[in-house]
């Protein structure tokens, strides 16, 4: 590996909702009363209408801000929680940003390294000159009162690795692999099985991970005392302790794990602290990213001077920001289909996705890809064979304009009652575009007693609907308040 | 412009079945119930229709598809038989159908009707449907109240109208046409409510409560139409014509283009612009007796009397709330009751709104009879949502108006 490949960007995404813990306990205290001890701080919780894809969207826009999206030649999706078997994810947020046909995509699984792993390769290919934006997502189902439900969170980070203006080279990365099964999901399950944590940590986090790091160090020819940020996305508390007493590294470069604000976010968790990492990291300062899930990864990246001037959109404390507080756990359980509630006849309501018009469409649906009459500039959705412009109808004169970028103003707005949603009341209304366009857009994270004609606001990529007949989810451009 | 159809048709006969929750009745029999009464009233035989039409709206979930359930419900004699749909102004397009079908010479005496079964969809209100396959990937599978609520919020932005005054003022709409509708046997809601009742409804879809919407309700509604001379052949002498039938159809401009506000119907003014030219109308405000609109909902019947240039832009709500509509009022709107409470048997209601002017010109009426003679009687039948619609205006008149 050259040491000019490395870290081009990074961007994250963490879903609006923060579930209380203290009201997860409030209604499951009854009977894991052992949980009473984790029922303190929020974890982000991902809306009905927001999978893996949607999340890694999002945080693919956050890291691209101001990149010239032509210049990515592959998107990889790392998650344990991939919404497709067989259809490629990847392939989904490539088209959600438009990114030319010509790029490459892939699904990586499989484990807690999932992120880290696919990380290490998109470096690899990044070593041959190729633009990789490696983007990371999980949406766990963790089972009600479980520990689990307690430490866990919704979240997406992407990295840009690549060559050129690097804001981090990669130093190293060193890799471990053993079959030390601490917990696991078969194929087609919803819910995790855990072993003993006394074990996992003894012989999993104490041996096992720490001579992994202790091993990466030596490889790199680094000491333990030379890191200043040493990331450890694991939710136990005391191990990021435990391991940089074992290796070396000072307790103070130890990385804040999110578990307060956050939980943690699967496999998508090590690449989402990471991007943490580098919001604030100086130039020189060495950052050790490391992941565990039946072995180890190790990274070890070095921030550079233009650390300074590279900033995604909003980051993993912008984001942070962006929070509505809820204790709704009966929510919760609702928009992860843990919960059957009587949703009444309009919930049935049948939409067959004819693929074939879906492949079509496929850059106004997945892209919100528009028109612009060459002829008179007027910009439109969709886009059409005849332009909408009542003075020049002008025929087959429109280029893509694509609007997913573009902030929209409120037009009319209600909040419906009666139309089914499994988050009513189901708000939507006419938006205009800046710069033109319009559409009859459902809106996304907002609040049904604050919405006002004029409201700003920003498109966001989210679930239209669930076919629950044949298994498929139409996804579609929302418009949720400016942020 | 085209050169119209003023005075060319005449209705020979009208039947309306009673609207309301049938849960004893099929649609054949509702379309019995009404053409029972236009045959009756036209005064001629089953096997003199040359042509048929049928509107409807929600054909899927009740009468079936084509014009097949029209000619088996009635037995017509062989004729050509046509299914039409064009969301809730189905009922007029109907009507279209038949009155051109006179108007052209194709056919001496034509037949329009418009049913619709709702109530055996098991729920309240109507039903969701598909759009077409591109609307169901980019657009918005909303209620019908969520659709036009929006006009609402629009509409105050525009004027600058504060949120209790509109809802009074819609309020007012509500009120009045249940005042109405308790006076007319053949409405689905006929009782009547107060202004508290109405403002304190539960919502349905903001800022729209359970009395700013309309009823569901299943029915049907029927006309004969011929030519005036054939009518006066068959000895009728008082004869209702038609002085002007215009539909417009968005062609995407509100909903893509750039202009439209979201508080009226662009389709709306434009048809009554053109059914004013054809009926010869010039002050609308003052020359029309009747107006029977689509008040799918309070806020669209608010709006709709300035979209029918009777009342002037931002100003409807204050007409509305002077009492200028009211039965007793200058210019009584929905005086059978309205959608509101005569109820909405979708493909029915535009020939019920004609059902009811016809019965006011000629004084047929009953206790909600108007006082003063009417001239000029409006309906209009409304389809789609307000950023994308189908608006068809209907004027009638005694002949020699």
């Amino acid at each position: 590996m050259t040491n000019n490949t490395g870290i081009l960007g990074f961007g994250a995404y963490i879903p609006m909702r923060r579930l209380q813990r203290a009201a997860i306990h409030a209604a499951n205290g009854w009977f894991a009363g052992s949980l009473g001890g984790l029922a303190r701080g929020e974890k982000a919780v991902a809306s009905w209408d927001e999978d893996v894809v949607t999340m890694a969207v999002e945080a693919a826009r956050d890291c691209l801000e101001g990149y010239d999206r032509n210049a990515v030649d592959a998107v990889w999706l790392a998650s344990t929680t991939h919404v497709f078997a067989d259809r490629q994810n990847a392939g989904i947020v490539k088209e959600a940003l438009n990114l030319a046909d010509a790029t490459g995509a892939m699904d990586v699984a499989g484990s807690m390294r999932a992120g880290t792993s696919s990380l290490i390769a998109a470096l690899q290919t990044a070593a041959t000159g190729e633009t990789v934006l490696h983007c990371a997502a999980e949406r766990l189902m963790p089972r009600p009162a479980s520990e689990r439900e307690m430490l866990s969170g919704d979240a997406a980070a992407a990295i840009l690795v690549g060559q050129g203006e690097l804001i981090a080279n990669l130093i190293g990365s060193h890799s471990v692999t053993a079959d030390f099964v601490d917990h696991f999901r078969e194929s087609n399950q919803s819910h995790d099985y855990d072993w003993e944590s006394r074990w996992i940590r003894d012989e999993g986090f104490a041996k096992l991970m720490s001579t992994a790091i202790i091993e990466a160090l030596d490889k790199f020819g680094v000491e333990g005392s030379a890191i200043d940020r040493f990331i450890v996305p694991v939710a136990v508390r005391k191990v990021p302790e435990l391991l940089a007493k074992k290796t070396g590294i000072a307790e103070k470069a130890i990385a804040d794990t999110l578990g307060a604000t956050l939980g943690h976010s699967g496999a998508a968790h090590p690449t989402l602290m990471l991007a943490h990492a580098l919001e604030s990291a100086k130039p020189g300062e060495k950052i050790l990213l490391t992941s565990f899930g039946q072995g180890c990864d190790i990274l070890l990246f070095e921030a550079t001077a233009a650390i300074s001037s590279m900033k995604p959109r909003l980051g993993v404390s912008g984001w942070l920001a962006r929070r509505r507080e809820d204790s709704n756990y009966m929510k919760y359980l609702f928009f992860r289909n843990l919960i059957d509630l009587d949703r009444g006849m309009r919930a049935e309501h049948d939409q067959k996705q004819p693929l074939t018009s879906l492949w079509r469409n496929r850059k106004a649906v997945l892209a919100l890809v528009g028109g612009r009459c060459t002829k008179t500039g007027t910009i439109q959705f969709p886009k059409s064979e005849i332009s909408v412009n009542p003075n020049d109808h002008a025929i087959r004169t429109q280029e893509d304009y694509p609007l997913a970028e573009v902030s929209a103003t409120i037009m009319t707005y209600t909040a419906d009652s009666l139309t089914y949603s499994p988050d009513p009341p189901n708000c939507y209304g006419n938006i205009e575009f800046e710069g033109g366009g319009r559409m009859m857009a459902e809106f996304a994270d907002v609040d049904p007693k604050a919405i006002e004609v004029g409201d700003k606001m920003r498109m966001m990529f989210r679930i239209k609907a669930i076919d629950e007949l044949r298994h498929f989810r139409r996804y579609f451009w929302k418009a949720a308040p400016a942020f | 412009m085209a050169r119209g159809i003023k005075n060319k048709v005449a209705i020979l006969g009208m039947g309306c079945a009673k609207f309301g929750e049938h849960w004893d009745k099929d649609e054949d029999q509702l379309m019995l119930e009404a053409y029972e009464e236009a045959i009756a009233d036209a005064g001629i035989e089953t096997s003199q229709i040359d042509a048929a039409w049928l509107g409807a709206a929600f054909d899927a979930v009740n009468i079936g598809p084509s014009g097949i359930p029209l000619s088996i419900a009635l037995r017509l004699n062989d004729i050509g038989v046509t299914k039409v749909e064009n969301y809730c102004a189905s009922g007029t397009e109907s009507f279209r159908g038949a009155v051109y079908a006179v108007a052209s010479g194709a056919a001496d005496i034509a037949l329009a009707m418009g049913a619709e079964k709702l109530k055996d969809t098991g729920y309240g209100g109507l039903p969701v449907r598909t759009r077409g396959t591109m609307h169901d990937m980019i657009g918005i599978t909303g209620s019908a109240p969520g659709n036009f609520a929006q006009l609402a919020a629009a509409y105050r932005a525009e004027h600058g109208i504060s949120k209790d005054d509109l809802k009074r003022a819609m309020a007012h709409v509500s009120v009045k046409s249940h005042a109405n509708g308790s006076k007319n046997p053949k409405a689905h809601l006929r009782n009547e409510v107060t202004m508290d009742q109405v403002l304190n409804a539960p919502m349905i879809a903001e800022p729209l409560g359970l009395y700013d919407c309309c009823g569901v309700s299943d029915g049907a509604a029927c006309a004969i139409v011929t030519t005036p001379e054939i009518a006066r052949s068959l000895g009728k002498t008082d004869i209702v014509t038609v002085k002007a039938l215009q539909i417009c159809s968005s062609n995407g401009w509100e909903m893509q283009g750039s202009g439209w506000n979201g508080s009226y119907f662009h389709t709306t003014r434009v048809a009554a612009t053109r059914a004013y030219e054809e009926a010869g109308i010039t002050n609308p405000r003052k020359q029309l007796s009747l107006l029977e609109v689509h008040d799918c909902f309070s806020i669209t019947e608010l709006v709709t009397m300035e979209d029918l240039h009777i009342s002037d832009e931002g100003q409807g709500w204050k007409d509305v709330l002077d009492g200028f509509f009211d039965a007793d009022g200058q210019l009584p709107c929905q005086i059978d009751g309205g959608l509101k409470c005569f109820g909405h048997p979708i493909g029915a209601s535009g020939i019920r709104m004609l059902y009811e002017n016809y019965l006011q010109l000629l004084g047929r009426a009953g206790e909600r009879q108007r006082k003063e003679q009417p001239i000029f009687a409006l309906s209009h039948n409304l389809g789609g949502m307000p950023n994308q619609n189908v608006s068809s205006i209907a004027i009638v008149g005694l002949a020699d108006a």
